[in-house]
């Protein structure tokens, strides 16, 4: 007989939401984690609960997931609000790609609204003149990440999880044998190691850097996430370096401003030419930027994958280990995944039936991926 | 103090709205404390008053003639400067 029904390697917030799920779902669940719970992807990110349409599957995901966040009463150190994210169209072809998103939206049941020019200079007076307008989908939240895994991670403790600290070496074959020797034993064992591949050298990951700013306290400068139309192309394609004008009000008035995205760099060192690229990229969106103050810097690396899907689910096809699960591979969108990701999995693991189909997430869809290939040969 | 000095050692400035005399030289960090004026306040409202006195550690925060978060201890007050307490 195993100690336990399920043990989850990393406390990020993917871990803690899907430890609290399964554990209020009855399931005997341990955690563990090697530094800080909430302190690795999770503490490096913006915070934007959103729902994008990149494809049909992250359309389908990101706006189940935004349902439940929706659903959480929080504590305010959570910092959950709903300020609604501003999609800014800069010309007319954008505007185009305003009308096609929100009809993307409406079938998928996610209300947004379109803002001629005048409507988006009246919410947001401090962007410049000459923009085309916007899509404005009010029910996207912002929050505080590591609070929100630290609260996910206590309610999954007050449902019996147990939380293990220490560096699991080896996992798999229903069991994690920890740095140091302690040996735990489960049905099954879900990797939730964020970008970490060691356990499992098949995954099929890249790290994509990316640089935040958070400025001092400029109460009412932003009412809004503010975010460029143009991230589309420039963001989500899969090749090459970008950035994008992207703006957070924080509850304090403080901005976070980003965002970049960059391959082939695996140290957190700042990259002056990203940066300023990054920077004067916001501030032609938003000219009165350049004036404010900046506190602080920092970079974070999101885990991509090819098809920019999360890997959810049996290992399968990446192992042979019919034990192993994954949750990995969320690059931009881990926070807002986490709840829905959680619940899929859960009653997956379970045999419950689910609100919406898992398949287009399972990882054996990625055998062989050109991006495990290069990074782990 | 500003009283008694004469006129050509002293400078006015605005706190607040309010027109206030200080001596020439003075720094507008010294300026708020000599008349009870807060730089700032915290996120949660409480008021907050220069501490390290040398550009450190970014207490002493206030808005000077529109522009935030100036920090008022490497500033000496010109006259006519308007100092806002930040919030
Ligand atoms: C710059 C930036 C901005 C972002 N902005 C957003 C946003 O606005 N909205 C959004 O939805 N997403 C955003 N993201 C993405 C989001 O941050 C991530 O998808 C999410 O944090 C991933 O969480 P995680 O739990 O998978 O990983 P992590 O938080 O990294 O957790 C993994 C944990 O596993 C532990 N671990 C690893 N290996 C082991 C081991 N062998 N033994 C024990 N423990 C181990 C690690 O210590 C770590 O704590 C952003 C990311 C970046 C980089
Ligand atoms: S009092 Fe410390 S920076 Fe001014």
């Amino acid at each position: 007989m195993h100690r336990y029904d399920l043990i989850i390697v990393g406390a990020g917030i993917i871990g803690a939401a899907v430890a609290r799920e399964c554990a209020r779902s009855g399931l005997r669940v341990a955690i563990v984690e090697a530094g800080t719970p909430g302190g690795g992807i999770t503490a490096a990110g913006m915070g934007h609960v959103v729902v994008m349409d990149d494809s049909p599957a992250q359309l389908a995901l990101t706006a189940f997931s935004r349902g439940l966040w929706r659903e959480e009463s929080f504590p305010v150190s959570v910092e959950y609000a709903s300020p609604g994210t501003i999609w800014i169209a800069a010309d007319e072809e954008e505007m185009a790609e305003v009308f096609t998103k929100k009809e993307t939206y409406a079938r998928a049941g996610v209300h947004s609204q379109v803002l001629s020019a005048p409507a988006l200079a009246a919410l947001e007076p401090n962007l410049r003149a000459g923009l085309a307008g916007g899509l404005l989908v009010p029910e996207d939240g912002v929050m505080y990440p590591p609070a929100a895994a630290a609260y996910f991670l206590r309610q999954a403790k007050e449902w019996g999880a147990e939380m293990i600290a220490g560096r699991a070496a080896r996992a798999g074959e229903g069991s994690v044998s920890l740095d140091g020797g302690l040996r735990l034993t489960a049905r099954f064992v879900l990797l939730a190691t964020g970008m970490d591949c060691a356990l499992l050298p098949a995954m099929p990951l890249r790290m994509r850097k990316g640089h935040l700013v958070i400025t001092d306290r400029y109460p009412g400068f932003v009412s809004h996430q503010l975010v460029e139309l143009g991230y589309l192309k420039s963001a989500h394609k899969v090749a090459g370096d970008s950035v994008a004008f992207n703006v957070q009000p924080r509850q304090t008035g403080q901005l976070l401003i980003g965002s970049s995205r960059q391959y082939g760099s695996d140290t957190v060192a700042i990259n002056q030419e990203i940066l300023t690229r990054m920077l004067q990229r916001a501030e032609h969106y938003m000219p009165g930027l350049g004036a404010v103050s900046a506190l602080r810097i920092w970079t974070g690396f999101r885990a991509a994958t090819e098809d920019k899907l999360p890997l959810l689910g049996p290992a399968e096809g990446l192992s042979d280990d019919p034990t192993l699960w994954l949750a990995v591979g969320f690059e931009g969108l881990g926070y807002t995944h986490a709840p829905g990701a959680a619940r899929l999995l859960a009653d997956r693991l379970l045999g419950r039936a689910s609100a919406m189909e898992l398949e287009p997430f399972l990882p054996a869809r990625l055998k062989g991926s050109a991006a495990g290939k290069a990074l782990h040969a | 103090m500003p009283e008694a000095m004469p006129e050509a050692q002293c400078v006015q400035i605005y706190l607040n709205g309010m027109p206030r005399q200080v001596a020439r030289g003075t720094s507008v960090a010294a300026a708020l404390l000599l008349h009870a004026v807060p730089c700032r306040e915290s996120v949660k409202g409480t008021p907050r008053a220069a501490l390290c006195g040398m550009g450190i550690c970014f207490e002493c925060r206030a808005v000077i003639n529109g522009v935030a978060h100036r920090r008022t201890c490497q500033i000496n007050c010109l006259d006519e400067m308007r100092v806002e307490t930040q919030r």
